[in-house]
């Protein structure tokens, strides 16, 4: 199962890129665990230092920007095995 | 690359259009107010509407093209990048540089408090950081476009350097006070993974598409802010009578200043919707550097980013950076003064 976590505290552009890992797990029909995370202190242990982040299975895919749709299919297909 | 952002060629188009409506508005204005609707130029009422008129879709363009231009700047900018253009910079130089890159770097007040934990954890120098945190919301580029375009390049000019000296010479004197032990002591226990991002390569369409991500997020954010804004300038410019700011916020008064900047600090607005009221505020005869001070106090001074950074800084230290930043705008605001 893939782990994505949503870092991000207070800005709207977080909760865009929550909405679009939820369609993008729908569409696709996979089972992830996912959680949006606000701890700054988690968020800076990932090394994060604009949000909003995106984490999938432990690794950091972006920081600071929205991916692309296709990008961010690309990145849980990868790692959904 | 996305092919997807190839479409962003087309909405260039937009920007040309943008700009003959931008030079055609006084006539636009005119016609709205004089002609359809017929009413009395004497009237302070048809003065305040005019001003909102013709302002509102003049600052709204003005944003939209400004905004989307620095989007593109801001691409070829992150903090991961700003962070390893200042590790191991001297004191003085580190200020200088953290101001200017405060400038330019995209940055968003919610993400203050992981931006000063990755700089602490590179071991940027207290005072270095500081002058990033201070340069970052006080000189805003949105402010500095928007003042070159309706007070013209010498009030730009002013206003950019001024808010570099305050930005270096605030994180110099932090840095000299040695404050390092007023910093929330978790902050320095964290060991972050150090996962580095790989550097994408962005193509010009990606920039591009970078650019209208901005603007639809900055203008969605502020455009609200502006027609207040606006509106309470059409207010001043219309009901209050020539002159009136004079006594209040007039050189002669030795106090407008220190008193602008403590009135400044709660009033929360962002660059976009001050600056009308500044320019209302000009206009009825407030001095330039009671103004500036203000306008500097209100964008640069602010509680919310003042909560948000109380997760890693102790009282003492938010204090300090609150307490220098706001005398160096006073001496700026009385500076200005005694210029012009």
């Amino acid at each position: 199962m893939v782990t994505i976590r949503v870092l991000g505290a207070c800005c709207s552009r977080c909760e865009e890129l929550e909405k679009m890992c939820f369609n993008v797990l729908a569409e696709n029909n996979i089972d992830a665990d996912i959680q949006k995370i606000s701890d700054m202190k988690i968020i800076a242990g990932y090394g994060v230092m604009s949000t909003p982040g995106l984490v999938i299975n432990d690794k950091v895919y972006c920081s600071g920007k929205l991916p692309t749709k296709s990008t961010l299919i690309h990145w849980i297909m990868k790692n959904n095995i | 690359m996305d092919d997807n952002n190839k479409k962003f060629y087309y909405y260039l188009l937009f920007i040309p259009a943008l700009i003959v409506i931008y030079f055609n508005l006084e006539w636009i204005a005119n016609g709205i107010v004089y002609s359809l609707f017929n009413l009395d130029p004497q009237a302070p009422f048809t003065a305040a509407i005019y001003f909102f008129i013709y302002e509102v879709p003049k600052v709204l363009i003005l944003l939209i093209i400004i905004v989307f231009f620095i989007g593109i700047i801001r691409s070829f900018f992150s903090p991961e990048k700003t962070r390893k253009k200042l590790e191991g910079k001297p004191l003085f130089l580190g200020n200088v540089l953290a101001s200017m890159l405060g400038i330019v770097t995209p940055f968003c007040s919610c993400s203050a408090v992981p931006l000063f934990i990755g700089f602490v954890e590179a071991g940027i120098p207290l005072g270095v950081t500081f002058s990033f945190l201070i340069a970052a919301p006080m000189i805003n580029e949105i402010a500095v476009i928007l003042l070159f375009g309706l007070f013209g390049w010498k009030t730009a000019l002013i206003y950019v350097s001024t808010g570099l000296i305050i930005a270096i010479t605030a994180g110099f004197v932090i840095g000299k006070l040695k404050l390092e032990r007023f910093v929330a002591d978790w902050v320095y226990e964290i060991k972050s993974s150090g996962t580095e991002l790989p550097e994408e390569k962005m193509k010009f369409p990606d920039r591009l598409s970078y650019g209208f991500a901005a603007v639809k997020d900055i203008v969605s954010k502020v455009w609200l802010y502006v027609v207040i804004g606006i509106a309470v300038g059409a207010g001043v410019h219309g009901y209050v009578p020539e002159n009136f700011m004079a006594s209040i916020m007039g050189k002669s008064v030795w106090w407008s200043v220190p008193v602008s900047v403590l009135i400044g600090i709660p009033l929360y607005s962002n660059a976009a919707g001050i600056i009308p009221i500044v320019q209302a505020l000009l206009e009825k005869g407030a001095s330039l550097g009671t103004a500036l001070a203000f306008m500097m106090a209100v964008i640069g001074l602010s509680l919310p980013e003042a909560i948000i950074l109380k997760k890693v800084l102790k009282l003492p230290l938010l204090f300090i950076f609150f307490g220098v930043v706001g005398v160096g705008i006073i001496i700026v605001g009385y500076i200005f003064n005694f210029i012009y």
